[in-house]
């Protein structure tokens, strides 16, 4: 392999690692903020327990987030120091802002809030929560924000041989990453939900401290349900904007080849590359894409067949990611239903409750499967239509990017194998043995 | 004039960074050298518990700072320096998860690992930021294209080395300092006495530096082109001479600022010294890369002052809150209360 295949394969393992963590810490803030502040209003114990039980995971989970995330910054600088520099005066500049707008906050506040519980009255301590929780939040707004100027460059000018602002409102207001970051946080929360539930349901089959794990799994059922339904209904507007935005994305997704009005969408297809065609297509709603993409049947949609083949995406994985991204979303909407249905008698739905645990893993899933289809289907394109990503690696040898992606898979592996452990080991002590064993 | 403005900015969220992160790094270097059991092991790492993750925030800051307003200074940085900088990525990365995991499972074994893992994560950013910076102030072999001429053995020449050094040992006399400033007994003695011990070597290791910074960079003759800059290595030597007078009365959070103004002072002294270059070319002085050769458009330059002008001072404001929220003595009883790591 050469510095830009090892240079990509290092920014996938490093974006995919850094994404196990972030949507859990997205999404179990709120969940703990909202714990907390039950307990605040209400003064029942419970939620207090639940706050730090909660809380204790979230740490856990929120230390490997910390961490990997500098990998990140890191590498623009490192690996990519050609787009760095091409667009650094925009991109940059959002990465700045996230750290001093948002993650200094997030970072502090963290410790206060473990540190702080006999230091701060009941409310501040609240408080500090919610500061966290909106700090992450605010923080993946600017990196999303980053992203989709990658994916949708908007408000700049070509001069002095590089991208440079004209417009700082278009590129933080763009639809497309208001868009992007509803989309993400929605995957998140989702994520956060099962990862309540799914401990939740473990404990209520043990019949290990019901009351309490009925409480978080009733807070759990509601918030999934919502952000399920939530997200199916808006990742729409995330697949129609493509038509405009990122056509080739679109085409690939859809494994759609030939530009035309009426598009059919095939439920049942594989797409075959080779040959710029579909081996197969059935199940298809006719005019479905075109009304998806442009709401009207004669709608037109282009097809990859317009676009040179080195300006075409990889189809097949950008195909399939979308599928089965869509598929899982529709099984969370159908699972989170159930689970809010059922809330009130919970304990007695013993085989859903089984399953539950085994099903945590899900919206990990479905968020790489996001970032598959948003980076790899903007592809050739490190910045959609303006720079190619081969044009944007860093001049190194291949031995310095061999090493170290070699120790990125070995580092990487073990703290994954780490966080596991001490994940399952802490979700399974349940809330009293967890606040005993470390304070 | 933004250019200059922003090479001040980069320079001082540099120089807040050593300051602050400068006592975390040092005491984790000393963690070996200054706990003798379990309960102090978890006295010294609660001690900069709570900061340690905002003080880190300022590496990143000062990284931030230099893509946004520097971009071309980033990338021929992060891609010349690649080697160095994973090493300091990993040693980070290993450093950060220690913290919280060190305690988690009751085993000698698994806590000396993390322990391990505290320590080297430690060590490393001090040395390699030392290295990194004293081959900066003197020169990186960079052609006209920005390219790096060089390898880790580059940089790992004299000066560098001694750069290095001399980070390592004013961190550890910060982080000691630090110590002895919040606990009590025979830890507090300990840490003082290291701190004292350490200091003279840390007089030795500064005054070779700033004698060989002569020879080896242009800092000094900068600097004396401009006379009132030389309050800065004054408040350096300054802030040297005081962490001895005040650790001497056992006065440690004294002790500790003139420790901090050592740093401010030093880290400042080289920035300026450096002034207009963010890294000096030794392969030809045309070939450096500026504030102004390298600088964002004007647009992002003031949309950016605007962001740090309004978020900094909120950001010192509440960082200073939480230093005084959390500034009482740790003791045994302290983390056994909990909470704590």
């Amino acid at each position: 392999m050469d510095v830009l295949a090892l240079s990509r394969l290092q920014f996938a393992v490093a974006t995919y690692f850094h994404f196990l963590f972030v949507p859990l810490t997205l999404g179990l803030s709120m969940l703990v903020a909202l714990m907390e502040t039950q307990y605040v209003r209400s003064g029942d114990e419970d939620y207090k327990r639940m706050a730090k039980f909660w809380g204790k995971l979230f740490l856990i989970n929120f230390a490997i987030g910390v961490v990997t995330g500098l990998t990140l910054e890191f590498q623009f600088g490192t690996n990519w120091s050609r787009y760095s520099a091409y667009v650094g005066d925009i991109f940059g500049s959002l990465l700045a802002i996230e750290a001093t707008a948002a993650f200094f906050l997030e970072s502090t506040f963290i410790a206060v809030w473990h540190f702080g519980w006999n230091k701060l009255s009941k409310k501040a301590h609240a408080v500090t929560i919610w500061l966290v929780a909106i700090a992450s939040n605010l923080s993946a707004f600017w990196i999303l924000v980053a992203n989709a100027w990658m994916q949708h460059p908007t408000g700049f000018v070509l001069r002095n041989g590089r991208a440079e602002l004209a417009d700082f409102f278009a590129v933080i207001t763009q639809r497309f990453a208001i868009l992007e970051f509803i989309h993400t946080l929605g995957g998140a929360y989702i994520t956060a939900g099962f990862f309540v539930l799914g401990i939740s349901a473990w404990h209520l089959i043990r019949k290990h401290e019901t009351a309490f794990f009925k409480k978080s799994f009733r807070l759990a059922a509601a918030w999934t349900l919502i952000f399920a339904l939530f997200e199916i209904a808006q990742g729409h507007m995330n697949a129609e904007i493509l038509s405009t935005a990122q056509p080739t994305k679109l085409a690939a997704m859809e494994a759609h080849w030939e530009t035309g009005r009426n598009v059919p969408m095939h439920l049942l297809a594989w797409p075959d590359a080779a040959n710029e065609r579909n081996a197969v297509q059935s199940l298809s709603v006719p005019s479905g894409l075109s009304l998806l993409a442009t709401y009207s049947t004669g709608g037109e949609v282009k097809g990859l067949k317009d676009y040179p083949a080195d300006q075409r995406p990889p189809v097949l994985p950008v195909f399939l990611s979308f599928r089965a991204m869509v598929g899982l979303g529709m099984l969370f909407l159908a699972l989170g239903l159930w689970a809010w249905l059922k809330r009130d008698r919970i304990e007695e739905q013993s085989r859903f409750l089984k399953v539950l645990p085994w099903l945590i893993p899900l919206p990990y899933l479905a968020n790489e499967l996001g970032w598959t289809l948003a980076e790899l289907g903007r592809q050739p394109w490190i910045v959609y239509g303006l720079m190619k990503t081969s044009d944007a690696v860093s001049p190194l040898a291949t031995s310095q990017v061999g090493t170290s992606l070699a120790a990125f898979f070995l580092v990487y592996a073990l703290l994954g194998a780490v966080d596991i452990y001490l994940l399952f080991t802490f979700a399974r002590k349940g809330p009293d043995a967890a606040a005993a064993a470390a304070k | 004039m933004l250019e200059s403005i922003w090479f001040v900015i980069w320079g001082v969220a540099w120089a807040v960074y050593f300051m602050l992160d400068g006592f975390d790094l040092g005491l984790g270097t000393l963690f070996p050298f200054l706990a003798n059991d379990e309960t102090e092991k978890r006295i010294l790492v609660n001690a900069m518990g709570p900061f340690w993750d905002g003080n880190e925030v300022w590496l990143i800051t000062a990284g931030g700072v230099t893509f946004a307003a520097f971009p071309r200074a980033y990338a021929i940085m992060f891609s010349g320096l690649y080697t160095p900088l994973m090493l300091l990525l990993f040693a980070l990365i290993l450093r950060g998860v220690a913290f919280e995991f060190r305690g988690k499972v009751d085993s000698a074994r698994w806590r000396a690992t993390w322990d391990a893992c505290l320590v080297v994560g430690s060590f490393l950013p001090a040395l390699l930021l030392g290295v990194a910076f004293a081959n900066i102030f003197q020169g990186l072999p960079l052609d006209a294209a920005g390219l790096f001429h060089g390898n880790l053995l580059t940089l790992l020449n004299p000066y560098g080395l001694l750069g290095g050094g001399l980070f390592v040992v004013i961190f550890a006399v910060h982080g000691a300092l630090w110590l002895a400033a919040r606990t009590e007994g025979e830890l507090q003695a300990r840490a003082g006495r290291m701190a004292t011990s350490l200091w003279l070597m840390e007089v030795v290791v500064a005054v070779a530096f700033l004698v060989l910074t002569w020879f080896s960079t242009r800092l000094w003759q900068n600097v004396l082109a401009k006379p009132v800059l030389l309050i800065l290595p004054l408040l350096a030597v300054a802030g040297l001479l005081l962490t001895r007078v005040f650790a001497g009365q056992g006065a440690w959070w004294k002790a500790w600022f003139a420790s901090s103004a050592l740093i401010l002072g030093a880290v400042l002294f080289g920035v300026a010294g450096l002034f207009p270059n963010l890294l000096p070319s030794s392969l030809d002085p045309a070939a450096s890369v500026t504030a102004f050769n390298a600088a964002s458009s004007p647009l992002t330059l003031k949309i950016m002052l605007g962001v740090v002008l309004c978020f900094l001072p909120v950001v010192i404001g509440y960082q200073l809150w939480v230093y005084l929220t959390f500034r009482d003595t740790v003791t045994a009883e302290s983390i056994e209360r909990g909470p704590a790591y």
